[in-house]
């Protein structure tokens, strides 16, 4: 072939899609409802969308549908890309997977072809020059489709990691003027800054003298969690507070040890009842049973 | 209790206030390299003249420590021991002690308190008790 033919072909494909589209617009236009029928029909049939009902499902599959042709029609995708953010926004919740929204897409586009199909078959050069206009356009709306989804999904995680922060660093006083600090989670760059901003808030607000800090539930200690930690002793020092930290493992001080991280400023205890008692040792508490008070 | 401000030759935007065998001393705006060497002379004549045993500095009207100021205090702080008293150094506020301990500014060889009660409370432990008449 040579490159006389391709740009010949090239012009006849830009050529076609322009008068094309209008007639692909209308005979979708025309078979509005039953190709809505048969679409629904095979989403239904796949087991796709499970957690909505069906009237929920038809109710989506005409506004998908309807902008869809827009799309076709006018080129912008505007709208259909703010409806698919709508659409993520309230399935999401609901548990509808990535997956389930893009073969919903795939079979309208399928289910559009086929029909498109039907109409020409006997004309296989129109064939031909209707699926050139066509499949760019579907594909390009497939696409978005998809791409909205995953990334309100995306904005939905960051949201409930956000969540998740707020509330998994409580400061929380056990006697006056001991608080403790239950780390659960990973403990990474910004949460170890936001617990510290929280836990020097807390120090002023309950006049603090003395922390227990426990990390039996953090999975990871590594230098840099150790070196934020030292960080968050510092600072409580500065506003008068002494910081015992627990719970750190067996297999987490060895690797401390190993890696060579300094923690010789800080003061250790073994879990969090004996941080508790070392910190009302320093406060002056003494805590006794009442039966031994008795005798 | 001895009374009012002592007079300055000029304004330090710091004030001593004498309490007992105490000086309390209250930063109240923020202070220049200039001001913090002024404040240091200025304070440690004072511990001298009043034969103070424990000092206060109040520094909650300050948003920022920077390491030339955390360094006159600590310079303070071994100044002061060698004329007998002890330094500590009350009201650093979170975000201060925050922005502090990320510039890897310390003041390990300091004394701080919370706030100005646990600072004097602080002071009796560390003089002895019944050290303020």
């Amino acid at each position: 072939m040579t490159s006389d033919e391709t740009d010949e072909g090239a012009q006849q494909t830009g050529g076609a899609r322009e008068e094309l589209l209008p007639e692909l617009v209308a005979h979708l236009g025309e078979n509005r409802e039953q190709l809505r029928e048969q679409w629904t029909g095979r989403i239904t049939d796949a087991q796709l969308l499970s957690a909505m009902t069906p009237e929920e499902i038809f109710s989506e599959a005409t506004s998908i549908y309807d902008n869809y042709v827009e799309v076709l029609e006018t080129g912008s995708t505007d709208a259909l890309q703010h409806y698919a953010r709508d659409l993520s926004e309230r399935i999401i919740p609901r548990g509808v997977e990535t997956e389930e929204v893009v073969s919903i897409v795939l079979l309208l586009r399928d289910v559009l072809a086929r029909s498109l199909f039907e109409k020409y078959h006997q004309d296989f050069e129109l064939l031909n020059r209707v699926l050139d206009a066509y499949e760019p356009a579907a594909n390009r709306i497939a696409n978005m489709v998809a791409v909205s989804f995953v990334q309100e999904r995306e904005r939905v995680i960051r949201d409930q990691q956000e969540a998740i922060r707020e509330l998994s660093t409580p400061v929380l006083q056990v006697r006056e003027r001991l608080l403790i600090l239950p780390i659960i989670g990973i403990l990474d760059g910004p949460r170890a800054r936001q617990l510290t901003e929280q836990l020097l808030k807390g120090i002023r607000a309950h006049r603090a003298k003395v922390v227990v800090i426990d990390i039996t539930g953090v999975p990871d200690v590594d230098e840099g969690v150790a070196n934020s930690l030292v960080q968050t002793v510092d600072a409580s020092k500065l506003m008068g507070a002494s910081v015992i930290i627990t719970g750190l493992s067996s297999e987490i001080a060895e690797t401390l040890v190993t890696v060579g991280v300094d923690l010789s400023k800080m003061d250790t205890v073994g879990d969090l009842q004996e941080g508790i008692e070392a910190a009302e040792r320093l406060l002056g508490f003494q805590s006794v049973r009442i039966d031994d008070v008795r005798r | 209790m001895s009374g009012a401000d002592p007079p300055l030759r000029e304004p330090l935007r710091v004030s001593i206030l004498a309490q007992g065998v105490y000086l309390i001393a209250s930063i109240h705006a923020a202070l220049d390299d200039e001001h913090f060497e002024r404040f240091q002379h200025e304070l440690v004549e004072r511990i001298g003249q009043r034969r103070a045993r424990g000092v206060i500095i109040d520094v909650a009207a300050l948003d920022v420590l920077d390491s030339f100021g955390s360094r006159t205090l600590r310079d303070l702080g071994q100044v002061a021991r060698l004329r007998g008293a002890e330094i500590i150094v009350v009201g650093i506020q979170a975000e201060v002690a925050f922005a502090m301990v990320k510039f890897g500014i310390n003041l390990d060889t300091m004394h701080t308190a919370l706030d100005l009660e646990e600072g004097l409370a602080l002071l009796d432990q560390l003089c002895g008790a019944g050290v303020r008449q």
